[in-house]
């Protein structure tokens, strides 16, 4: 009984493997697909500003005006330029030529001896998270630069001041690769999933081969397990190059237990493959199908996983929502693994998790594969 | 000439047929934008709305109770755990259990007292470097407005002002976006599937002997992917407008305008793709080949000035970035047609490459 089921599975198993490998277009997304993620993700994702352009408006010329902006021109974030007016610079600014404007009003250097001097900061809010990061970069400047300048004329406040002395755990250097490739891994998971399974069922439905193969003793939980395990052979290699890459090119350090991602990474895999074969086998619709795998995987798992959006701050309906996905679990897990360490407990907890998607998706797939003729 | 256009009306109502006729398709191509726009509106947001934290209060002073109450007072920072010693910190980071870690030294009130400068302890959790950074930008100007009511702020305020987002709302940045974003990527594949679907199923050699010439196929074809297109963009449009609020500025033509083109331009690619593949599986697969860096490469998530130069050039020939560009510049800035001009070349150029390649290709790619 036992060997029967052997016998089928590998029989059937070696022609799915067949018809995989027949279609070229399908391997070489399979494998092609992460290495061109792999080098955008790594090399054209960036939320790190660099030389920001920034319009400098000096209306007043004074020494302590041009003092007081003379840290926006050492900072390695903003790069600024000289304009003489301020119509020029919003000029600028209106056609996305500069980021933003730093303004120093003709009254800077009087207002200042009074102790009430302002400069005006003028950001382009279509780019909110760029322009809430210079918004930082300036006021740091500015007021790095006057604080050293009171401190040299010994004018230091009546109070004591507070100052902020900041460690980032994990990520010291807070380079943004750092987070974005992990959560690579995930993406790339999620779409050979979607792409390479969530067709296969469908088309079967659709040609009547499926039907064909119902007379035969095959049964549905061999078919279902025969489709998956080619796939996960083309999702195991294409882990082996993102974990290579994210490594040895990007230079992310792997500070966890590289057993527990690859089991992570392989249990999820199963559980991407599995949706794309469930997605396949209830729509029985080729274009259904895909329009649905389009739907569920890549955006939700950039959207919605953590990837890029912090969970914390969405409203909790949303939160359930991404706590439905399998995507969620895995994206805390391996960026977790990368950057922190080890953490069983919550390893255990998440694997358990997409194990239970796995087991759910196999007998949920297995029923659309039922023997009934409609 | 009028029979020229019948042809093309006739195969026009039956792909809209074709497509609409399913209650499943139906509902595949009209609900998902809308549940989308919703989850995503509230998802898709850099704003920091709820920042946990653990505080180390080690000097139990009243300068301490002022930093704290200040924190407390944003409604942002909400305190999750309360440690006794330093070696508590790695258990509430490490798990995620609190974003960041305050730790108020033992002579914190001392030195302040003093008039001496004092210092907070920030441990941040960087595995995203981006909510921390914010994070410690809310932190820095919190310690900044705790100087200044002690008088000791530099003299020197910075008036900040945005224009077309007074708030630097994250959301205003993303779901205006979104209206190009979302219909584009079931809109490309709507029309990769169309031509390999009658390929696969044998019936586009018998719509290749009709007296239907290849650009007729070609419009027939395109048509219904651009008003799917269109409607769906307008469904995101008026969930931003009205369940979102985020106030347009623009003029609803010009941005029409540019979504037109802007599908014109992704229908052409999908039809591109349409046209060389062989079956809807290498359809799909072309597809979300190409959906992947067009959407990674249309500054809708990360500026494209922070990518690398070569990275640059490529999202010149990316329809995406300039119909990211053409929304949400008509959208917040209210920018005129004169102001978009130089988005719609690209565009425009994209569907007069692809849609005649199209048809070409329908000729000249028989299996």
């Amino acid at each position: 009984m036992r060997s029967q089921f052997i016998v089928r599975l590998t029989a059937l198993t070696r022609k799915e493997t067949r018809q995989m490998l027949r279609d070229r277009s399908n391997l070489m997304v399979g494998l092609l697909l992460p290495v061109a993620l792999i080098l955008l993700f790594g090399y054209g994702l960036s939320f790190d500003v660099r030389n920001a352009p920034v319009a400098l408006v000096l209306d007043d010329n004074s020494a302590i005006a041009r003092e007081a902006v003379s840290g926006i021109e050492g900072s390695r974030y903003l790069a600024p330029v000289r304009v003489d007016t301020m119509a020029r610079a919003q000029d600028m600014l209106q056609s996305g030529k500069v980021d933003a404007i730093v303004r120093v009003p003709i009254d800077f250097s009087r207002r200042q001896a009074a102790g009430r001097a302002t400069i005006q900061l003028i950001l382009n809010g279509i780019d909110s998270t760029t322009a809430t990061s210079l918004e930082a970069y300036v006021s740091a400047s500015v007021s790095n630069v006057m604080l050293r300048r009171m401190d040299r004329e010994g004018a230091m406040s009546r109070g004591g001041s507070i100052t902020l002395k900041q460690r980032t755990w994990f990520n010291e250097a807070s380079i943004s690769t750092w987070y974005l490739v992990p959560g690579l891994i995930v993406l790339v998971m999620t779409l050979v999933g979607a792409f390479l399974t969530s067709l296969l069922i469908a088309r079967e439905w659709e040609r009547g081969t499926l039907e064909a193969l119902f007379v035969t003793p095959v049964r549905p939980l061999e078919i279902v397990l025969s489709k998956l395990l080619p796939y996960m052979v083309v999702g195991l290699i294409d882990l082996a190059t993102c974990l290579l890459a994210a490594r040895f090119l990007f230079q992310v350090p792997i500070r966890g237990s590289l057993f527990a991602i690859v089991l992570a990474s392989t249990l999820y895999l199963a559980v991407s493959l599995l949706l794309g074969l469930f997605i396949s086998g209830r729509t029985r619709n080729q274009f259904a199908a895909s329009q649905v795998a389009l739907l569920t995987s890549f955006l939700p798992a950039l959207m919605l996983s953590g990837f890029i959006f912090d969970l914390r701050n969405v409203p909790i309906a949303v939160q359930v929502i991404a706590q439905l996905l399998p995507a969620t679990h895995f994206m805390g897990m391996v960026k977790s693994l990368f950057l922190a360490g080890t953490d069983w407990m919550m390893v255990a907890r998440n694997c358990t998790i997409l194990a239970g998607y796995a087991v759910v998706l196999i007998f949920a797939t297995r029923r659309t594969l039922r023997k009934t003729l409609d | 000439m009028i029979a020229y256009i019948a042809q093309i009306a006739f195969l026009c109502r039956k792909e809209v047929l074709a497509i609409l006729k399913d209650p499943a398709n139906r509902i595949i191509l009209l609900a998902p934008a809308f549940f989308q726009t919703v989850l995503f509106g509230y998802g898709a947001t850099f704003d920091l709305t709820h920042v946990s934290y653990a505080l180390l209060d080690q000097s139990r002073g009243a300068a301490a109770r002022e930093f704290i109450t200040r924190l407390d007072g944003t409604g942002v920072f909400e305190r999750e755990a309360t440690l006794t010693s330093a070696n508590q910190i790695a258990s509430v980071i490490d798990p995620g259990t609190v974003l960041l870690a305050i730790t108020i030294p033992a002579d914190f009130d001392q030195r302040l007292a003093r008039g001496e400068g004092a210092t907070v302890q920030v441990i941040l959790d960087g595995r995203n470097s981006s909510t921390a950074a914010t994070a410690a930008g809310y932190l820095n100007a919190i310690a900044q407005g705790y100087n200044a009511s002690q008088g000791a702020a530099p003299p020197v305020t910075i008036e900040r002002r945005a224009w077309f987002n007074p708030n630097l709302n994250s959301r205003w940045q993303i779901m205006p976006a979104m209206i190009a974003t979302l219909s584009m990527l079931q809109t490309l594949l709507l029309a990769a599937l169309s031509v390999a679907r009658e390929r696969e199923q044998g019936t586009f050699d018998q719509l290749l002997v009709t007296p239907l010439s290849p650009l007729q196929i070609l419009i027939g074809k395109a048509l219904p992917s651009i008003l799917v297109g269109l409607v769906q963009s307008t469904i995101v449009l008026l969930i931003i407008l009205f369940w979102f609020r985020i106030p347009m500025s623009g003029s609803p033509v010009v941005l029409y305008l540019g979504l037109l083109s802007f599908t014109g331009a992704a229908v052409g690619i999908g039809m591109s793709i349409s046209a060389l593949a062989l079956n809807m599986q290498q359809a799909m697969l072309y597809s979300f080949l190409i959906i992947m860096p067009l959407t990674l490469l249309s500054g809708l998530l990360t500026p494209i000035r922070n990518m690398p130069e070569v990275l640059q050039l490529v999202t010149y020939i990316n329809p995406l970035r300039f119909g990211v560009d053409v929304v949400r510049r008509v959208y917040l800035e209210g920018a005129g047609l004169a102001d978009v001009a130089t988005d719609f070349i690209p565009l425009l150029l994209v569907a007069a490459v692809t849609l005649p390649l199209a048809a070409w290709l329908f000729r000249h790619r028989l299996a």
